[in-house]
């Protein structure tokens, strides 16, 4: 099975340099590109059907439509990678990013160009030291050879990229906050509309995607997009960097075609649980989607499918739930996490996230009281979509949700018992 | 006031952006690298530097998780606090580090070497429980492994100082 996306890649090693990446390939996606028209290059990864692979799921080539095109669009345009990768249990963009800095590079002129963006910029989390060491020095082999910068291959066509570090927030991913701190502000989330695409940097087009979704794009170009289609189970295109994490055999992360079942990734790929410890359900992809239990094993882990068992794939990068850890402990960990990572710009986010996390702690520490479960069922409808700016607090909402659903009885044992049962004392 | 060095760096980052304000998430780092924290005194040289105004830029530093505008010791250790590394034994490796260096989370050890922190996720899943010193990752911890690592941030002071012995 082909994996285009980590074929290049070994762990441990050091990445491809400008030449060897060349020599497997690299870059020709950007030659043909160069000799395409840009709406063409956004047609073929339109037929493609790439849907973003930070989470939403968003389809790429629709995104891009928005952004004015032609002699009269404002400018400069820009296009933003974000690399700000910081949901909890994932760790996929942290591969790409160290593992094939120029399969990111040349996805990014791709896209830039199919855009006819003229400013380029990685929005790097800070805790990222060696990725940002990597792509520093692929950015300078990349304007050496003339790859980046003014006449980019004598196509006419220029791009300046640069690599911002953040300075480590959550909220950061969210595309239009990533936007305020690019600026040099606070990175609370902007309302939308104007859509970034259209006003987005200093009031400018702007495309903000992901890492994984642009590293896609100049092997689209190079093969079409019928190939890409063909590498996936279901509609949508290509393949997916899926992982897995907690007590499971071996915890890793694995290029598989988009659309592989949820037990496949789990029992083949993963090992399995370890032994002693038994399966009870897994967050599919990060901090801030639904749980899914054994009922689900099945499901394909693609969006639509994911959707339709009550989740999201989100980032594709599962983590698991065992028997002998406590769920409400998980969603305390979970809920301090989005209650701290809050940005603090809208009320019902900031004040109920602290609410939840209070009430899960009080459960945990043995002073729950019946009364709690209904509240913390009414904090999850009062956080849900259209309630708060952005997507944070809904987000937030989504394990607690699905939490109490399924792990009900776990919940009124902490109530009972006046104790985490999965505590000793 | 800003050093040459701060400031050169500054500018080099500056170039990026088409207004002034916006290099100053870069500028704060800068002033953390060669200063260790943010200061009252360091924010102002920055705010200055960008024409922006104090409450502005302070708004900006506190923000940030990564911005120190506190004192932090010698090395910072950054534990990671979040979903995967909690299941894998995060609390044990807290509850040992807390113990060994005699401090909790947000404090500096006495001797002014080990600030320690809890961080979110870094990233290191499956490799977890997982944690930051200075700029350096280490995953698949326990707390052996962690009193190796301290063990030889205490060697790396040694170095520094001429091979003089440091006290453990």
């Amino acid at each position: 099975m082909e994996k285009p996306l980590t074929h290049d890649i070994s762990t441990g090693k050091e990445p491809p340099d400008l030449a060897q990446y060349e020599k497997t390939g690299g870059y020709s996606g950007l030659r043909k590109a160069l000799r395409m028209a840009p709406a063409d290059v956004q047609q073929v990864v339109k037929d493609a059907n790439l849907r973003g692979r930070g989470g939403a799921g968003f389809p790429t080539a629709q995104k891009w439509s928005f952004v004015p095109m032609g002699d009269d669009a404002p400018r400069p345009k820009y296009l933003v990678c974000n690399a700000d990768e910081m949901e909890p249990g994932t760790f996929k963009d942290r591969l790409l990013l160290e593992g094939n800095p120029h399969q990111l590079l040349e996805g990014m002129i791709v896209s830039a160009y199919a855009l006819q963006a003229d400013i380029a910029f990685v929005f790097l989390r800070w805790a990222y030291k060696l990725a940002a060491h990597r792509m520093e020095r692929a950015i300078g082999e990349a304007y050496g050879k003339g790859y980046l910068g003014k006449n980019i291959l004598g196509s006419g066509y220029s791009l300046e990229l640069h690599l911002h570090a953040s300075a480590g927030r959550y909220i950061c991913g969210e595309e239009t906050a990533l936007l305020n701190a690019l600026e040099g502000r606070r990175a609370n989330p902007r309302a939308k509309p104007p859509y970034p695409q259209v006003s987005g940097l200093w009031g400018k087009p702007t495309i903000v995607n992901n890492v994984e979704t642009l590293c896609n794009v100049p092997h689209i170009v190079d093969k079409g997009a019928e190939w890409f289609k063909s590498l996936s189970h279901t509609a949508d295109g290509g393949t997916k960097l899926y992982g897995a994490s907690g007590k499971v055999k071996k915890p890793g992360l694995w290029e598989l075609p988009m659309g592989t079942p949820i037990r496949e990734i789990l029992e083949e790929h993963a090992g399995g649980m370890q032994d002693g410890y038994q399966f009870r359900g897994l967050l599919p992809g990060g901090a801030s989607t639904d749980f899914v239990v054994a009922d689900h094993l099945d499901v394909p882990m693609d969006f639509d499918s994911m959707q339709a068992a009550g989740s999201r794939l989100g980032t594709g990068t599962m983590i698991i739930l065992d028997d002998r850890t406590c769920p409400v402990g998980m969603l305390l960990n979970l809920e301090h996490f989005f209650a701290q990572e809050s940005c603090g710009w809208c009320t019902p986010c900031w004040s109920g996230l602290s609410w939840i996390e209070q009430i899960l702690r009080d459960m945990e520490e043995g002073h729950g009281q019946p009364s709690d479960l209904e509240r913390l069922a009414s904090h999850t409808r009062l956080l849900g979509p259209g309630h708060t700016f952005c997507a944070l607090a809904p987000g937030a909402a989504e394990p607690l949700q699905s939490g109490l659903k399924y792990f009900k009885d776990d919940f009124e044992r902490h109530i009972h018992e006046k104790r985490c049962p999965w505590r000793e004392n | 006031m800003l050093s040459e060095q701060e400031r050169e760096e500054i500018e080099a980052h500056s170039r990026h952006y088409p207004d002034r304000r916006a290099v100053c998430i870069e500028a704060l780092q800068i002033i953390q690298r060669h200063r260790g924290w943010v200061s009252d005194e360091g924010l102002a040289d920055v705010a200055e530097a960008l024409q922006m105004t104090l409450a502005e830029l302070e708004g900006v530093a506190t923000f940030y998780n990564m911005v120190f505008r506190q004192p932090v010791g010698k090395h910072v250790i950054l534990l990671c606090d979040s979903v995967s590394c909690w299941i894998m034994g995060y609390e044990k490796l807290r509850d040992h580090l807390t113990r060994r260096l005699g401090i909790e989370f947000g404090q500096t050890t006495a001797d002014g070497r080990f600030t320690l922190l809890p961080n979110v996720c870094l990233g290191a899943c499956d490799h977890a429980p997982a944690m930051m010193v200075d700029d350096a990752h280490y995953q698949d911890l326990d707390p052996a492994r962690i009193d190796e690592i301290l063990a030889s941030c205490e060697l790396k002071e040694g170095g520094q100082a001429d091979g003089k012995a440091t006290d453990a």
